[in-house]
């Protein structure tokens, strides 16, 4: 690494970072700020400290939308994380026909959420599946958009495992089918001990995705209906632009943000160390 | 698992996974009429491009340009912007250069929700609401943390001796950047492009927040106008589903290395 850094090597680093915190820092600086106002985008804010924190405890959509979350994070996290371990682990070795499985199983992940959710609403119309559409009823409407998401999300999960177990060294394996080990026995005690850092590589991706997971709720149902599978990502949207409760849709984006913290500050820890 | 056992269950596994796809495709290709008539799951009697046309003609042309002037401008600004940084920030001594590096990364981790208010009344001050050049500038902002980070990982990785020797021959820092140390981060470069291509171009959040008149939108939100209006012709929103999605397949068929290699390195998204 070269000592001394000519001047025009800091305008490389200045205009991307002014850039960035023109677009991102200063918004989101601004965003905590409205948190504690009211407004709604015309007039000037009005300063009014916790209040739309308050305001919460009492808003039914808001809890709604929190248990909704959370029912995502597990079933969507827990779901697409188990599915693509079980997938990356059945089609880990290379052989004959594997690559084609692999490309069919990650086709999904590169549409748009909303491609994804058009072909899941044409698959729940009457006379496919089901006698009528699944969106359309309070009670599982939230789970009927959480099985596209799924379908899209486990093939990527899928990805990120395989390249975890490619890493994995296989002297181990046969050391262990050596000692007479079951494939179970493998897997519990080589293959998932090795996988430890894409585990929590992928915790960090799933928790946030699930929190960020927006374009295919608000395709498939905007929240609906009557709130049952809004999350807080939607509710937030809905709240800002349609409502036009600038001062309140911050706050609840505020509370994305304190949920996704932890994860934030775990990823750039392990950022920091291999950095 | 013996041969034809791995062979029975991946098999049954992807046919499963490429079911819906393929009935999307079939239901694209057949006539409005058939579908009233028999129903979305019966056997097919008819094949059109009716709802290709219909969907192509109706927004989705004019969509489908849109999307091209947010995601390549997108695309090469990231790249550019984020090579330049990676470079300064890898190679040479920057005062503080961990927490620049650190503080965008963690810019691109921030939940999108914090910044929707303000950037939609940051691009309403400048002037710039509702206009494409908003959502390019936008994107570019919000991803350039992220390519930071993959690209400077990948640079620092690099032999100190090219860069010593091209000192030595007389190069200045641009041009070993330009000559040198971007043609050898090729491979992260391609990886990069393509992911960024299929987050651009499937992007319905950013745009929904700065744009609002249906002539400006790319493809992913105009899909979802194209549903609003075409409610119940389901062979026009199918056909619509299949045009939205042939980029970004073609662009993961193209490049799939490149593309499985970008996910496995950055896996943020």
């Amino acid at each position: 690494m070269s000592r001394r850094v000519p001047p025009v090597l800091l305008l490389f680093v200045l205009v991307p970072l002014l850039v960035e915190g023109f677009w991102v820092f200063w918004p989101a600086l601004q965003g905590f700020w409205l948190a504690l106002t009211n407004w709604d985008g015309v007039s000037a804010p009005r300063f009014v400290g916790a209040g739309n924190f308050a305001r919460m405890i009492d808003d039914p959509v808001f809890h709604t939308a929190v248990t909704n979350t959370a029912i995502w994070l597990v079933l969507f996290g827990g779901l697409s994380a188990a599915g693509g371990l079980g997938l990356a682990v059945l089609l880990q070795k290379e052989r004959r026909g594997v690559g084609i499985y692999r490309a069919a199983l990650f086709v999904p992940v590169v549409f748009s959420l909303v491609a994804t959710s058009l072909i899941w609403q044409v698959l729940y119309q009457p006379g496919w599946i089901f006698d009528s559409s699944p969106l359309a009823d309070p009670g599982t409407a939230l789970y009927a958009v959480l099985v596209p998401a799924l379908w899209r999300q486990a093939g990527y999960v899928m990805v990120l495992y395989l390249a975890g177990l490619k890493g994995i060294d296989p002297g181990l394996h046969e050391a262990a089918t050596l000692d007479g080990a079951t494939a179970w026995q493998k897997f519990t005690h080589v293959t998932w001990p090795q996988l430890r850092s894409v585990n929590s590589v992928v915790l960090s991706v799933i928790v946030i995705d699930s929190l960020r997971s927006f374009d295919v709720v608000w395709s498939m149902t905007r929240g609906g209906p009557y709130h049952s599978s809004e999350l807080l990502s939607t509710y937030m949207y809905s709240t800002a632009f349609q409502s036009l409760k600038l001062g309140y849709a911050s706050a609840l984006a505020v509370v994305i943000f304190v949920l996704a913290f932890g994860v934030i500050v775990t990823y750039l820890v392990r950022a920091f160390r291999e950095n | 698992m013996s041969n034809r056992v791995f062979h029975v269950v991946a098999g049954t596994i992807s046919v499963l996974w490429l079911l819906p796809i393929a009935a999307v495709i079939i239901t694209a290709f057949r006539s409005f009429d058939d579908i009233a008539a028999n129903g979305l799951a019966a056997v097919p009697q008819s094949f059109t491009l009716a709802g290709f046309a219909d969907a192509w003609t109706n927004g989705g042309a004019g969509a489908m340009w849109n999307s091209v002037l947010v995601t390549v401008p997108t695309v090469f600004l990231s790249l550019a912007l984020s090579s330049a940084a990676a470079y300064a920030l890898s190679r040479f001594e920057i005062p503080g250069r961990r927490t620049v590096i650190l503080l965008m990364l963690a810019g691109n981790l921030l939940p999108p929700q914090i910044l929707l208010v303000p950037v939609s009344k940051l691009t309403e001050l400048l002037g710039i609401y509702d206009t494409l050049f908003a959502l390019v500038v936008v994107q570019v902002g919000f991803g350039l943390g992220f390519y930071t980070f993959v690209l400077q990982g990948f640079m620092r990785a690099m032999p100190n001796e090219v860069q010593e020797a091209a000192t030595i021959d007389g190069a200045g820092p641009v041009q070993i950047f330009w000559r040198i140390v971007l043609p050898m981060t090729r491979p992260a470069l391609a990886a990069l492009a393509a992911l960024a291509f299929t987050w651009i171009f499937n992007d319905l959040l950013w745009a929904i927040t700065v744009l609002r008149s249906s002539s400006v939108m790319p493809v992913t939100p105009a899909l979802l106008a194209l549903q609003g209006q075409y409610v119940s012709n389901w062979n026009v929103i199918a056909a619509g589903s299949v045009i939205a999605a042939i980029p970004t397949v073609a662009v993961f068929l193209r490049f799939q290395r490149h593309f499985i290699s970008g996910l496995a390195v950055g896996a943020v998204k």
